[in-house]
């Protein structure tokens, strides 16, 4: 009895111990991350790295600014396509859709989720850059915006159903039409859990590479517009990166802290939001 | 808890006009069935031959039932037993679930209700939930909702007709210095008021409640029953309730639903003191249920 009791205890103290060094190293990854970003990197973070362009090959300093603001370029325009329809099919999915149907796009949303995000990279240069000649932050927004799609669809759904079927049938129940239900009363209910869910895709399409490398392209100097080629900073970084270059490979791991910071930033943002956001009862 | 709280003498605004005739003593038969057309005249709302499936699952069965104006009507029975799926019946509101499916013909004022918008139905025959379901708003703007989403604010003061409505639920003297505060600020008793006052804001003929308050302590279920009552002059009322002294306590007449059937709908006193129908005895003696 006592030796089954010890064996027992043995087991219990050895999955836990096991699982507590996994949750350890889970947490740690993101220290040691930051912590070698800032090492690599925070040397060449200074004033010049967001407001001077890239200097020529071969010489010492420069900056990112270019890329800073064409990635807010990119984002800005994939944030201005994948929100609104992702939030629209989000409300579809949540408050109209058949059984049957959902299930499908629910399923087909999950899918385009996890396509690779290289392969979303090639066809937004089929459809996007090919025809129109010329790579552009356009091209790379709307790809990027593909990737936004069922991530915004997927969590607006989620935060809708948690607002409870009896303040539904409460609106409906006072002549309510279906579509001012949800306007008014859930939209509302929900809309913290909704705009956290929106901080968090942009943060994450926003250090996407691979969709950027064949539609946005990169460029050296100020984009001009939003057709023609621009520079982003994970591309930048790419760049940077496989150049043979210290100073180059200096600034990459700075362009990555300035970035790793922004997803920080985001995430910390979208947290307050939803924890002051006890708009719902219980 | 006196039902003088409520204010009920100043009209100006379109609220239901003093009832013209009131409904002759309700002379219903105990038994459910046909053969009393001769009530129909002043019921408000009337239910004939109501069956209701839930997919496969048939929980109502050729349910006839009239509601006369401007009375409350109990309708008691175990759980399960389909009060509840009738109740939902009389505003359209069970059309909001999938797979279900509705036969027999329910009429307000005489007309069918499948013939009215949608909306004009559910202004008309308003409905309280079991649970109380503030939105989270303010208390203001969770009043002013219903007449606003029906146009009803043009000619009156939004602020008029939240003071109204709260009186008529008693609830102005409670709730008047925190207008704009969220309405979960108020206790679960004055929260399921304020769903009563945001009901009658729209000016429902006629109010349905789903068990009121099976959620609430026994001071907050009285000062909800005296409501009701001083209510009754300007709507009909229609209460599910699984509290039998409840329905002895508001009810003009009360119905008794076993297994998706009204087994007896007669007079409170009657079904209190002598049931027609063993089912109904029983149950009221506490035998089953």
């Amino acid at each position: 009895m006592t030796g089954r009791n010890k064996y027992r205890n043995a087991v219990n103290n050895v999955m836990l111990t096991l699982s507590g060094i996994c949750a350890a190293v889970t947490v740690s990854m993101l220290f040691v991350i930051l912590a070698y970003l800032v090492y690599n990197g925070f040397s060449s973070l200074n004033l010049d790295f967001f407001t001077q362009l890239p200097k020529p090959t071969g010489q010492v300093g420069g900056g990112m600014a270019n890329a800073i603001l064409g990635s807010a370029q990119v984002v800005l325009i994939a944030s201005c396509f994948g929100l609104p329809i992702g939030f629209f099919a989000g409300i579809y999915l949540a408050e109209f859709g058949g059984k049957k149907f959902c299930m499908l796009v629910r399923y087909m949303a999950d899918l385009l989720n996890g396509v690779p995000s290289i392969v979303i990279g090639i066809f937004a240069w089929t459809v996007l850059v090919v025809p129109m000649h010329h790579f552009s932050a356009l091209a790379g927004g709307m790809a990027l915006s593909l990737m936004l799609i069922p991530i915004t669809a997927r969590s607006t759904e989620q935060f809708l159903l948690e607002v409870p079927r009896s303040m539904r049938e409460g609106a409906l129940a006072l002549g309510a039409t279906k579509w001012k239900t949800i306007a008014t009363v859930i939209v509302p209910a929900a809309r913290r859990g909704i705009m956290t869910g929106m901080i968090l895709g942009v943060a994450r399409i926003s250090g996407e590479t691979a969709p950027l490398l064949f539609t946005a392209l990169n460029n050296e100097f100020w984009s001009t517009g939003f057709s023609s080629p621009t520079a982003t900073l994970p591309v930048m970084i790419f760049t940077h990166a496989v150049a043979p270059y210290d100073d180059w490979h200096r600034q990459a791991w700075a362009a990555g802290l300035v970035l790793l910071t922004m997803v920080l930033v985001a995430n910390i943002l979208a947290r307050t939001v939803i924890s002051r956001g006890a708009s719902l009862p219980k | 808890m006196s039902p003088k709280m409520v204010s009920t003498s100043e009209t100006k605004m379109a609220y239901p006009p003093e009832t013209t005739a009131y409904a002759p003593e309700n002379k219903m038969s105990p038994t459910s069935t046909e053969g009393t057309k001769s009530a129909t005249a002043t019921a408000k709302l009337r239910a004939a031959n109501v069956n209701f499936h839930y997919g496969s699952f048939h929980a109502l069965h050729d349910v006839s039932m009239e509601f006369q104006e401007n009375k409350v009507t109990a309708l008691i029975g175990p759980s399960g037993c389909g009060k509840s799926t009738f109740l939902r019946n009389l505003n359209r509101i069970n059309e909001t679930l999938r797979d279900t499916r509705l036969e027999g013909e329910i009429t307000l004022d005489g007309q069918n209700i499948m013939d009215f918008d949608i909306t004009e139905v559910r202004r008309r025959v308003g409905m309280v939930f079991q649970r109380p379901n503030p939105f989270p708003k303010s208390i203001f703007e969770n009043i002013i909702y219903g007449p606003k989403i029906n146009g009803m604010l043009k000619g009156t003061s939004a602020a008029e007709i939240v003071e109204k409505s709260l009186r008529r639920a008693a609830l102005w003297e409670e709730a008047k210095d925190k207008l704009h505060e969220s309405a979960y600020a108020l206790s679960g008793g004055q929260q399921q008021r304020l769903c009563i006052a945001r009901a009658l804001a729209v000016n429902p003929e006629v109010l349905l409640l789903d068990e009121p308050c099976s959620a609430l302590d026994p001071i907050a279920t009285a000062k909800i029953e005296d409501l009701l009552v001083s209510l009754k002059d300007q709507c009909t009322i229609v209460i599910v309730t699984h509290n039998m002294q409840q329905a002895a306590r508001v009810a003009d007449t009360t119905g008794f639903f076993l297994m998706g059937r009204l087994i007896e709908h007669a007079k409170t006193d009657m079904i209190f003191k002598n049931p027609a129908c063993k089912e109904t005895e029983d149950y009221i003696t506490g035998r089953f249920g």
